[in-house]
């Protein structure tokens, strides 16, 4: 059916979709978000457009409230009719957005990679269906008159009912909650190989935003796909497997061979993850400042060989660095440029962060 | 919309009508409508009416409806818009019970649109008109483009506050008075008091009405010089009049204007209006209306209506207490300069307990009843708090006023002083917490300057808003424009002449404006 707001609402969200870019821009490149990475729930204000008026300001944060409390004690939950309360209230839509719905915001730009259905087990999707009841739960899910009836039935047969002052009081064992059955199906499987460049040329800055980037693919593909695996990889002249803790802090010196790290990503896919059986997602980081021409060019011998025919993409990211040539990229321009798989971009700072995911995973890739 | 109405819905509009009736409420007809919640959550976005103008910020609101219902944060019980007859829709997938309740709420909605005052002056063919303004502003997005208009209505939102809500109901201007009068005639008509012939020259004395006489003219003839003549509270009507815009923009400012003052008496009144229609569903329902097994939806719900969680002031409750709260006080004599004269607290709350009828409901014909009659025609939120608001009902409410404590970053209690609570309360109310903004000279400096003033009332305006807010008015303006606002205590000018906003501190070197407060 089609309403009349539906365009009043497209030309919003086509404002917004501007907007949200340009605050994701901003969010993306706030570090210390990763920070709250481990409590799954991030707060970013969704605003809605804000028309400028001549309003108050804060010099009148002061209300009324109701209820109990003595002077002094926390006032739990929003400010009631406030000054500047109420109407204008509606134009600021502040809500928390967990990662899940983050991602979504993201995935509404960026389209989902594709990942190919292949293999069996591994990856559910879930779907929770509310079709039973049970004795505990959130009270938001409190199934009031089952409760009620419970409770009237327990009244009367313990005597306490009045027909003429009829007060019907819950206990907690009266309470009965709306449950839910989660049903799993499975979906293909899917892994990510994260390879960081972490030789002395990568300092600080070019980590953190590594660190940022690998961030949202990470949640971008952890939203879509519950179950897939990551690994990570980081190198500097030889390449080891580390967990992803250390791969965000590990320092190291030295020089660059970026093909260890290939040699150990082919490895890694030979001994666990049948091309045949999983979508293979490859992300190189580096500053680019490879120690030989000859390694560079050996990179792209083992990625066209023995990388491509396995994976569903190669994604490279090179972040500037004040340090050496930054030539790789031109390298793999060069040598593997034609194969549609291969996806590079540049960071060179925090604002490029969106554009370089946005290259990476448009038309879902 | 099909606008079919289930024949138990109809059935059931008609004998709450008669309950409604009954009670002597006073209603315009009600058109009932079922909607689907996508409907309903247009409708709202479009404050009520199925037409509007299209414009993205309803979009905006319609998107954070949808949201709230997703997550089950609200959901729209009840819509009525102020019209003759009244429109009114019903959610399809809620039940009889809620049906029902939503419209005894409505019928106390429609009687107060139609008996309250401050609605007297309001457009009761409004659903026409706002159907007429989105033909209007439709046609010029075909002539002028969508951008054009959509950046014009942006500007002109901006300054939608910018109403003199009472102008409807009073006389700003002295009547035009007839030209061939003399001149002189008109500015020195001073005021007379009534008096006996022999008392008038000691009533009235001739030096007396003679200095006014002269203090008149002289004002008269300073007057001319000024423009506007006095401080202008509706900016809007003003920059219809004398902003250089042309005529598809006058229109849609026109607009605006109209669409804001409609609206003006819902904002001014919606402590009032919301607890005389829950005074009234809770009436109609618990005497007439309900069923035994619809009882505990109905309680639940209307539970969920009234509900108040720490730190909010629900207006539902807050309405639906202070009328029930009014209506016992007439109904045992706590009224009057006896009563208000006592500050012995015993003694108030036993006032005339004696004759306090007995029973849960207090029946039609009673003083308390005829006084809140009279309460829904004469006030708004404003004067109902002002007037009715007593230190019992505060401490019975367990109202308290809260602070930000900058120190601990939360939000306290800090007392629960009667005085205090009924002082935020009224200067939240007070223009419905919106700064005070006059024109006080449009011809600032003699350049055709726009000077604009905020009459500091407790609360310094938001100065990046202001200075947002003055870059779209001089769009409209095309000249420079200006704002007197007070920022801690200090008196500054913000200015933006159409390339650089900027600030100075108003001191003696900086013009005077022709007007002052």
């Amino acid at each position: 059916m089609i309403l009349q707001i539906d365009n009043d609402h497209q030309r919003f969200r086509k404002i917004v979709k501007g907007r949200i870019r340009k605050d994701l821009r901003k969010f993306l490149t706030r570090g210390e978000l990763l920070g709250r990475e481990g409590k799954h729930y991030v707060s970013i204000p969704v605003r809605g457009i804000d028309i400028p008026r001549f309003r108050y300001g804060d010099n009148s944060d002061s209300g009324v409230g109701k209820g109990e409390g003595k002077a002094g004690d926390s006032v739990s939950g929003e400010g009631g009719l406030g000054p500047g309360g109420e109407q204008e209230g509606h134009h600021i839509l502040e809500v928390d957005v967990s990662l899940d719905e983050l991602a979504e915001i993201l995935g509404e730009e960026l389209q989902l990679p594709r990942i190919k259905p292949k293999g069996k087990h591994r990856i559910t999707a879930e779907r929770d269906r509310y079709s039973g009841i049970r004795q505990s739960g959130p009270e938001s899910l409190r199934h009031f008159k089952r409760t009620f009836r419970r409770a009237l039935r327990r009244q009367i047969m313990s005597g306490l009912y009045n027909p003429d002052a009829p007060r019907i009081i819950f206990e907690r064992r009266d309470k009965l909650y709306r449950s839910w059955k989660t049903i799993l199906q499975p979906q293909s499987n899917a892994v990510i190989i994260y390879m960081m460049d972490v030789s002395g040329s990568m300092g600080d800055e070019q980590k953190e935003l590594v660190r940022l980037e690998a961030f949202w693919i990470d949640t971008w593909l952890r939203k879509n796909y519950q179950g897939i695996e990551s690994r990570y990889i980081v190198h500097d002249v030889r390449a080891g497997e580390v967990d992803r803790e250390t791969f965000f802090r590990i320092r190291e010196d030295g020089g660059t061979r970026i093909s260890s790290a290939f040699r150990l990503a082919r490895e890694l896919i030979e001994n666990s993850y049948a091309p045949s059986e999983w979508n293979i997602y490859l992300f190189h980081f580096s500053d680019g400042d490879n120690s030989s021409e000859s390694d560079s060019r050996e990179c792209c011998a083992l990625l066209r060989e023995h990388l491509i025919p396995s994976f569903n993409m190669f994604g490279y990211c090179q972040v500037a660095s004040a340090y050496g040539s930054g030539n790789f990229i031109n390298v793999v321009h060069e040598h593997l440029g034609d194969i549609e798989a291969v996806v590079t971009s540049r960071v060179n700072t925090k604002d490029d962060i969106y554009d370089s995911i946005k290259t990476f995973f448009a038309a879902g890739r | 919309m099909d606008g079919s109405l289930p024949k138990k819905v109809v059935e059931q509009a008609e004998i709450i009508a008669d309950y409604a009736r009954q009670e002597e409420l006073d209603f315009y007809p009600i058109v009932f409508e079922m909607l689907t919640f996508e409907q309903m959550a247009q409708f709202a976005a479009y404050g009520g009416f199925p037409q509007r103008y299209p414009h993205w910020r309803f979009g905006m609101e319609y998107e954070r409806l949808r949201k709230q219902h997703k997550y089950g944060l609200g959901r729209i019980y009840e819509m009525v818009i102020n019209n003759d007859p009244c429109y009114t829709y019903l959610l399809s997938d809620n039940m009889m019970v809620d049906h029902k309740t939503v419209m005894a709420h409505v019928f106390a909605h429609c009687d107060f649109f139609k008996n309250n005052v401050w609605f007297s002056k309001t457009n009761r063919r409004m659903i026409d008109e706002m159907a007429n303004h989105a033909t209007r502003v439709r046609r010029y997005i075909e002539r002028y483009g969508v951008q054009r208009v959509e950046r014009l209505l942006d500007t002109f939102l901006s300054l939608e506050d910018l109403i003199d809500p009472h102008s409807a109901l009073m006389q700003r201007e002295p009547k035009a008075t007839p030209r061939h009068k003399k001149e002189d005639e008109r500015i020195v008509e001073v005021t007379r008091f009534p008096a006996k012939g022999y008392m008038d020259r000691y009533i009235n004395p001739p030096d007396m009405l003679a200095s006014d006489r002269a203090a008149r003219r002289q004002e008269a003839e300073r007057a001319k010089e000024r423009f506007p003549e006095k401080q202008v509270r509706d900016v809007l009507l003003f920059l219809l009049q004398h902003a250089t815009l042309e005529d598809w923009e006058a229109d849609i400012l026109s607009i605006i204007r109209e669409e804001a003052y409609y609206f003006a008496p819902q904002a001014h009144t919606k402590i009032m209006n919301e607890g005389w229609a829950s005074y009234w569903h809770s009436v109609i329902m618990t005497r007439y209306a309900l069923r035994d097994d619809e009882l505990i939806d109905y309680c639940e719900h209307n539970a969920g209506t009234l509900a108040t969680s720490p730190g909010r002031l629900n207006p539902y409750k807050l309405g639906v207490e202070l009328l029930r709260d009014i209506e016992r006080r007439w109904n045992t004599g706590r009224y009057g300069p006896e009563y208000d004269a006592c500050d012995d607290m015993a003694r108030r709350r036993e006032w005339g307990k004696e004759e306090e009828p007995k029973g849960p409901v207090v029946g039609q014909g009673s003083p308390g009843r005829q006084r809140i009659f009279e309460v829904r025609a004469l006030y708004n939120d404003v004067t109902f708090l002002d007037e009715f608001l007593t230190p019992e009902f505060v401490d019975d409410q367990k109202l308290y006023h809260y602070r930000y404590d900058p120190s601990s970053g939360r939000i306290v209690v800090v007392n629960r002083d009667f005085n205090k609570i009924k002082e935020q309360i009224l200067f939240m109310l007070t223009n419905l917490s919106k700064p005070y903004i006059y024109v006080m000279d449009g011809n600032y400096r003699n350049r055709g300057e726009l000077y604009l003033a905020h009459r500091h009332t407790g609360a310094d305006i938001d100065i990046k808003y202001a200075v947002e807010t003055l870059k779209r008015l001089h769009k409209i303006w095309k000249r420079p424009v200006h704002l007197n606002g007070r920022i801690d205590d200090e008196p500054i000018l913000f200015t933006f002449d159409g390339e650089q906003s900027t600030q100075q501190h108003v001191d003696e070197r900086i013009d005077k404006p022709a007007n002052a407060f």
